[in-house]
């Protein structure tokens, strides 16, 4: 391959991470959700296979592995053993803000996004970074405004991961020699995540009989009524 | 090798709580590996006010006296925990009985992520460790599987969870800096702290941004405390007094940790807004505090309280503030924890978590009753006790840094929760009991963890030990004022 041709390809994938990110906002089916979770999760594998290669960093490649197995492998495989199927084939109606005013509130997030990332990037050369940084933080945005804007606990679950998706993004461009030991337990981390509330979104399906947030709000403060 | 068995015991009692022959011991397993764990914390508390620092496996594993500091409070909590456990959670339902040792298993292996955290010398393997907490917390906080329950332990899920994401940027964003300043790959606290004045202002800012953002959710400072008091509400009590006393205290650890590299580099200045935040906190808790129903609320909000107390002492930025704060974690952790186990015996006095329905409850148990006026006061700071203490030396550090509008802000805030706090124990304590309550016994454990709980409380008060002040001492040096 000719030098420039990974870093391009990782500016292909940036992108194609980002476009996951908004479909993850725009789908209505949970199995679409995890979907397109996967696939996000797929393009993060790709790019930190390209760097590793680009720069011959067997950390990258590790990573890269380690990506494949634990959000692509374990955690979808997980949840099926976990969740009922009729689970992914419901469709959620009842979003907190439609999806089109959703999309221009995560567009305005990946701005700010850019914004946010450019005085750090002030004398940064490295075209990875200056890809990757806001991208990447652009995917935290995007995530975190799912799991508010969503009811339905897997597709908030999902955007958690989308938002570790993000970070990692960002992470396998300025921080590509963070130890192995580390990156390890952080993928261990997010394999414990999904199977914890999995399982917890299986006894409140169990218990309440519903899984959208919106039936949780029985906690709240009210005033005392001074006597 | 007492550090490195503080972390590796509770894995180790969690595995044989697992074990199906030894499930009927499981109460027993927990406890002894509690106190062994408490013993070596304070004998590495010693070691540390003795050399200065402990390692244990270079690079990994060390303690210097902040966290000698924390993993004493974190091994004292869990411990007593666990004897109040023994009769608190015999009460339950017989299904609930059954799984008892699954509530053993899990209580053993957040005390093993607990001890990690501060026990760890490498940054980002804490971000890890702080994350295993919040996870086996969230198993614990819906262990009773009503719907309130749940509904606690998924708000606590989403919203702790969420802030995972946004602190690992932080960390990722700190490595960059400081693999580009100085070339090396593994992260210490320590080289941290000595590099901090070579790595980039703008990189050090904006991670502390994050990670303040993200871990500040879980030790449940305003703005993102909403999840704090439903889930410290509505979980078993014994886990109620870890969550409240040392689990929001551990990840403002980290974050304090990360203040001192701030602190430490010259062109950031973030001081100001942590102090700043910190007051948003108080106010924030102390406004709640006025208005609320559930007296396990009451003392949860509190806890919001005393997090923003400690965060304004740490954004003073002075050694005396530093002082302050430090003593103020630990006053917190001993007075909060007993809080919450005199709100468990009077939930099992009365059964009812509402303030409204407790009158009179110094004539239908006069130990419970008793137990909740002391507690009350203490963790309101009033004089003598250890809480009113710090306050008064975080406020007086204030007034010689020159902060006059803050500590004005901090001290006014703390006296209407006191009101607060005491206006709603007064009509809880005192008052003609709505109708005559059934007698219940309460178990001897819960009556000997108050009165073991009380004790510390009581004696720091007046008298302060050498060798505690010394740790304190050296805690607050990590803190990096100036």
């Amino acid at each position: 391959m000719p030098a420039n041709v990974p870093e391009a390809l990782n500016t292909l994938s940036a992108g194609l991470i980002l476009i996951s990110a908004f479909a993850m906002v725009a789908t209505r089916q949970v199995q679409g959700v995890l979907r397109f979770f996967v696939i996000q999760s797929m393009l993060l594998a790709a790019s930190s296979f390209l760097l590793g290669y680009a720069r011959s960093s067997i950390h990258l490649w590790t990573l890269g592995a380690i990506t494949v197995a634990a959000k692509v492998v374990v955690i979808p495989w997980a949840l099926r053993r976990l969740l009922p199927a009729d689970f992914y084939e419901r469709r959620e109606i009842s979003q907190a803000v439609n999806i089109p005013a959703s999309l221009l509130l995560t567009l305005s997030l990946t701005v700010a996004a850019e914004f946010i990332t450019r005085p750090l990037l002030a004398g940064v050369s490295d075209i990875v970074i200056r890809v990757n940084l806001p991208i990447g933080l652009a995917g935290v945005f995007v995530g975190a405004y799912s799991l508010i804007a969503r009811r339905e606990a897997i597709p908030q679950l999902a955007g958690i991961l989308a938002m570790e998706n993000g970070a990692f993004f960002a992470g396998i461009a300025i921080a590509p020699e963070l130890p192995l030991i580390a990156e390890l337990a952080v993928a261990v981390d997010v394999v414990l995540i999904a199977v914890i509330v999995g399982l917890l979104t299986r006894t409140i399906q169990e218990t309440i009989g519903t899984t959208e947030a919106a039936a949780l709000t029985e906690l709240k403060e009210e005033p005392t009524v001074w006597r | 090798m007492a550090l490195m068995a503080t972390v590796i015991l509770p894995v180790l009692a969690a595995f044989l709580c697992w074990i199906r022959p030894l499930r009927k011991f499981a109460w027993l397993i927990t406890a002894v590996a509690t106190w062994v764990v408490f013993a070596l914390a304070v004998s590495v508390a010693a070691l540390v006010v003795a050399q200065g620092k402990v390692v244990a496996a270079s690079g990994w594993f060390a303690a210097d006296g902040l966290s000698a500091l924390i993993l004493t409070l974190v091994s004292f909590v869990c411990a007593l925990a666990c004897v109040f456990a023994r009769g608190y959670m015999s009460h339950g339902a017989p299904e609930e009985q059954s799984r008892l040792w699954w509530f053993y298993c899990n209580y053993n292996l957040l005390v093993f992520a607990l001890m990690t955290v501060p026990a760890l010398a490498e940054t980002n393997l804490t971000w890890v460790a702080v994350e295993l907490v919040s996870l086996f917390a969230v198993l614990l906080v819906g262990f009773d599987n009503t719907s309130n329950a749940l509904e606690a332990a998924w708000k606590f899920a989403v919203l702790t969870i969420m802030g995972a994401p946004i602190a690992l940027f932080g960390f990722f964003t700190l490595f960059w800096a400081y693999h580009t300043a100085t070339g090396a790959s593994w992260e210490t606290w320590d080289a941290l702290k000595t590099s901090a004045p070579s790595l980039n202002p703008n990189l050090l800012k904006v991670s502390f941004l994050l990670v303040f953002v993200g871990f500040g959710a879980k030790s449940g400072l305003a703005p993102m405390h909403t999840w704090l008091p439903d889930a410290h509400s509505q979980a078993p009590t014994p886990v109620c007094a870890v969550l409240s006393g040392v689990k929001t205290t551990v990840p403002l650890y980290v974050v304090l940790r990360f203040l001192s590299i701030v602190l430490a580099s010259p062109a950031a200045r973030v001081g100001t807004w942590m102090v700043a935040f910190g007051l948003l906190s108080v106010a924030i808790a102390t406004f709640l505090l006025l208005q609320v129903r559930d007296y396990k609320r009451m003392f949860a909000y509190s806890t919001i309280e005393h997090m923003g107390v400690i965060l304004t002492a740490a954004g003073l930025a002075t050694q005396a503030a530093d002082f302050g704060a430090v003593s103020q974690i630990l006053n917190h952790a001993i007075t909060k924890s007993l809080c919450f186990y005199v709100a468990g015996l009077v939930l099992l006095v009365l059964s009812t978590r509402e303030i409204q329905s407790v009158r009179g409850l110094i004539r239908i148990s006069p130990f419970a009753g008793a137990a909740l006026l002391l507690s009350a006061l203490a963790i309101a700071g009033a004089p003598p006790f250890p809480i009113f203490l710090s306050e008064f030396a975080i406020l007086s550090a204030g007034m010689r840094a020159g902060q006059y509008a803050a500590v004005f802000v901090l001290a006014a805030l703390i006296v209407i929760a006191f009101i607060a706090i005491m206006l709603h124990v007064n009509r809880m304590v005192f008052g003609k009991p709505a109708e005559p309550a059934l007698k219940v016994a309460l178990p001897a454990s819960c009556r000997l963890t108050v009165v073991m709980a009380i004790a510390p409380v009581v004696l720091l008060g007046v008298y302060t030990p050498a060798p505690l002040h010394a740790l304190l001492r050296l805690a607050a040096l990590q803190l990096g004022g100036h």
